[in-house]
């Protein structure tokens, strides 16, 4: 028992992106994250899902284009994520893949609402906010500062909110 | 080949390569793909002012700032060397409800009289940055997870809960176009 204990990671509650990996990486290793990060960007701009306007006809139901990115990226996640699971893909350090199963709570229906509010009026997930303030919208530095104050808030208040 | 990169790319290549960051993420670093996690990150390095969702070691996720730093940096690549020069092709339909609505700068991806600099100190700025922003991150935080943890990845396992928070952000997102954005914009007018 001991032993296991030493590898259970301590997770920050409820994190929906956790860093599962044993071994440690120092800052070096993490700049492969911000590769991808700088190709996930490009990608966004180049496709355009950071526009606000492509965030209006997705709910207006005058375009395709956004139900077929998040369609296809589903899809190919999806496929990737069986076959891993299938073929017990190991990590580059030779590491089982650690997946989570998520746990229903009311959060998900009030939180993603507001969320769903927030994304319509502002046309921005938090990743393409990133890009979208790289891409010269300045001023949606305040959008990033005031989702920052947002989850801000709800930790804070967490406890006290329906779950 | 710079003037086929110039060219707004289409969906099944954005969505392929979205989608392929799941397991680029999961075999690269046993990493879970998700963005929303980076706001709560800043906060813990920040001002986790001793709230116990706040109390953690942000450093051992700090591959998620590196990520979203990432994110940023493309976003530059992106819109400098690689933009399209062509204006934003935008649906008609949307279009014409947009005008109606009041918006009048198509040029760009993003309207600029809605979210230039010179509107941050104005009600419009306030509505749709300030009040907009805040809902995007209490919004995340609370249903644990955005667009790519839920939608994205959440989907591709095949979880429940994440079917739910995709419908509600869709759901979220009808209602604040169809019902609240003609208010906002008649506030604003």
């Amino acid at each position: 028992m001991q032993e296991i204990e030493e590898f259970v990671i301590q997770h920050p509650l409820e994190c929906e992106a956790p860093n599962e990996q044993l071994k440690n990486e120092s800052l070096f290793a993490n700049l492969k994250y911000l590769i991808l990060g700088i190709l996930f960007g490009v990608v966004f701009v180049k496709s355009e899902i950071i526009s606000w306007f492509r965030i209006q006809e997705m709910f207006r139901l005058s375009a395709f284009h956004m139900y077929g990115v998040i369609g296809t990226a589903v899809l190919v996640g999806a496929i990737s994520v069986f076959l891993i699971k299938k073929f017990n893909v190991k990590t580059t350090e030779g590491e089982k893949v650690v997946f989570h199963p998520k746990t229903f709570n009311k959060g998900q229906i009030i939180g993603g609402l507001i969320f769903g509010f927030g994304w319509s009026i502002t046309g921005a997930c938090p990743g393409p906010l990133f890009a979208q303030i790289g891409s010269g919208f300045l001023a949606l530095i305040v959008t990033l500062l005031s989702a920052i104050a947002g989850t801000w808030v709800y930790g804070k208040f967490r406890d006290s909110l329906p779950h | 080949m710079l003037e086929i990169i110039r060219q707004p790319w289409p969906w099944y290549l954005a969505g392929i390569l979205i989608g392929l960051t799941v397991p680029a993420l999961l075999l690269l670093g046993n990493k879970t793909f998700g963005v929303s996690s980076s706001l709560r990150h800043i906060c813990a390095a920040c001002l986790p002012a001793k709230i116990p969702f706040f109390s953690y070691n942000w450093k051992k996720e700090i591959w998620n700032l590196f990520f979203v730093a990432g994110i940023l940096i493309g976003g530059y690549i992106g819109a400098q060397f690689l933009s399209n020069p062509e204006p934003i092709n935008i649906a008609a339909e949307t279009k014409a409800q947009l005008s109606a609505l009041g918006v009048k700068d198509f040029s760009g991806l993003m309207p600029l009289d809605l979210f230039g600099v010179d509107q941050i100190f104005t009600l419009k700025g306030f509505i749709f940055m300030v009040l907009g922003g805040f809902m995007v991150g209490f919004g995340t935080r609370y249903a644990g997870g955005c667009t790519s943890g839920h939608a994205i990845m959440g989907l591709s396992n095949l979880q429940i809960p994440s079917l739910i928070a995709t419908i509600c952000f869709m759901v979220g997102g009808f209602i604040s176009t169809w019902i609240f954005l003609p208010i906002i914009f008649k506030l604003i007018a």
